[in-house]
């Protein structure tokens, strides 16, 4: 039986003091993919029925590589971050919870460092 | 996880009672009304009553006070100031949280359908358990803090354009009508503070006069006390006196963010 007020319930831990930065860094990675996956799907597109010399080749630009990697690098913070969300709002058993944290956290980094690699390997003649 | 199916002992009973209108009523309503007994043992069911309207006031609140007064006095429900200014007749009326004191019966068609506010625990009938709500009102201290002493020859003075921040904040009655229709509340409501208490939370942060404006924003800064908001604006739909807690939310994350650039 829980003898605790409810003022003390509420109140519990207190502010964690946190989650200005992720919500402001959630927006700006939304703001940002806005032309970064505009331009990378007209890239997509204009290289339609290209060969691997011809994709290697335009990828080996730095500015088509850079922008390439931008976009990697934001896709998978913000997929991070909105993720993370999901798993606060509907997770609420505390083992679960923590192992679907650390999982989201290791998973996009795992994912974006493979693709950033992808795009590196293209770029340096792979 | 979150709770999305009603737990084994809330579902709704089939076979709730029928009150028929009696024999020369012109104008009949039926009314489907939410009803659970904490000592009878049984499940919740939904009652039918037949309402005359052409003997009833034209507010659903008129209807309900009706039914508890001639056909069932078992009824059970909040209601004080009948118009809209104390808050305690908040319901889901026709799937949607509002007074009923407000809520015209014409503004409904077909049945009337009335059951307690979501995801509340009930206490009887159409009678929610705000306990959590309100000590999550006290949580966020809502009185004017100061360190200057007050006058000793007058009020604290405010300028126009100050007082004029306020307006759309202190109307709010605190009925729990938007917060009690906010999903994140469902799933969250131990932890967010929900639209109404931070509505409420700014009221403070911008009254011009209060001096803890940052030990204000201090405790709300937090992934889930104000973070839980995910601008799904129910809070504004569903506010009886038209205000826009959604509104309020975002200026506080304005804030947050203001203070750390």
């Amino acid at each position: 039986m829980n003898m605790r007020t409810p003022l003390g319930q509420v109140r519990g831990l207190g502010s964690a003091k946190d989650g200005t930065h992720h919500w402001w860094m959630q927006r700006l990675t939304a703001i940002a993919l806005v032309p970064l996956v505009v331009i990378f799907a007209i890239e997509v597109i204009a290289l339609t029925g290209a060969g691997h010399a011809e994709v290697s080749a335009t990828l080996g630009h730095p500015v088509v590589a850079g922008i390439a990697i931008l976009l990697i690098i934001t896709v998978f913070y913000h997929l991070r971050l909105g993720l993370q969300v999901v798993i606060e709002d509907y997770v609420h058993t505390g083992s679960t919870k923590i192992t679907l944290l650390v999982l989201n956290m290791f998973g996009c980094v795992a994912l974006g460092i493979t693709c950033v690699l992808a795009v590196l390997k293209l770029a340096f003649g792979g | 996880m979150a709770e999305f199916s009603l737990p084994a002992n809330s579902k709704i009973n089939s076979g709730g009672k029928q009150w028929k209108a009696e024999a020369g009523a012109n104008k009949v309503k039926r009314f489907q009304v939410y009803r659970w007994n904490p000592d009878d043992g049984k499940n919740p069911q939904i009652d039918t009553y037949e309402v005359d309207l052409e003997e009833c006031g034209p507010m659903v609140l008129d209807a309900l006070i009706k039914i508890k007064n001639e056909i069932d006095p078992t009824l059970t429900f909040r209601r004080s100031c009948r118009e809209g200014i104390c808050g305690s007749c908040a319901m889901n009326i026709d799937g949607a949280n509002t007074l009923a004191c407000t809520m015209g019966i014409d503004e409904v068609k077909g049945d009337v359908k009335v059951y307690p506010l979501p995801h509340m625990p009930v206490v009887k009938d159409l009678v929610p358990d705000l306990t959590n709500f309100y000590a999550q009102y006290a949580s966020i201290q809502p009185w004017m803090q100061t360190e200057t002493p007050t006058p000793s020859d007058r009020e604290r003075l405010q300028s126009r354009d100050d007082r004029a921040k306020i307006d759309g904040l202190y109307e709010c009655i605190l009925c729990a009508c938007c917060s009690t229709s906010c999903p994140s509340y469902w799933w969250n409501g131990d932890r967010y503070l929900g639209p109404a208490v931070l509505l409420q939370a700014y009221r403070w942060v911008i009254d011009s006069r209060d001096e803890n404006t940052g030990e204000r924003l201090d405790d709300l800064e937090d992934p889930f006390k104000l973070y839980r908001c995910h601008t799904i604006m129910n809070c504004a739909k569903a506010c009886p006196k038209g205000l826009n807690p959604a509104k309020a939310i975002g200026e506080l994350k304005k804030m947050m963010v203001e203070r750390k650039l």
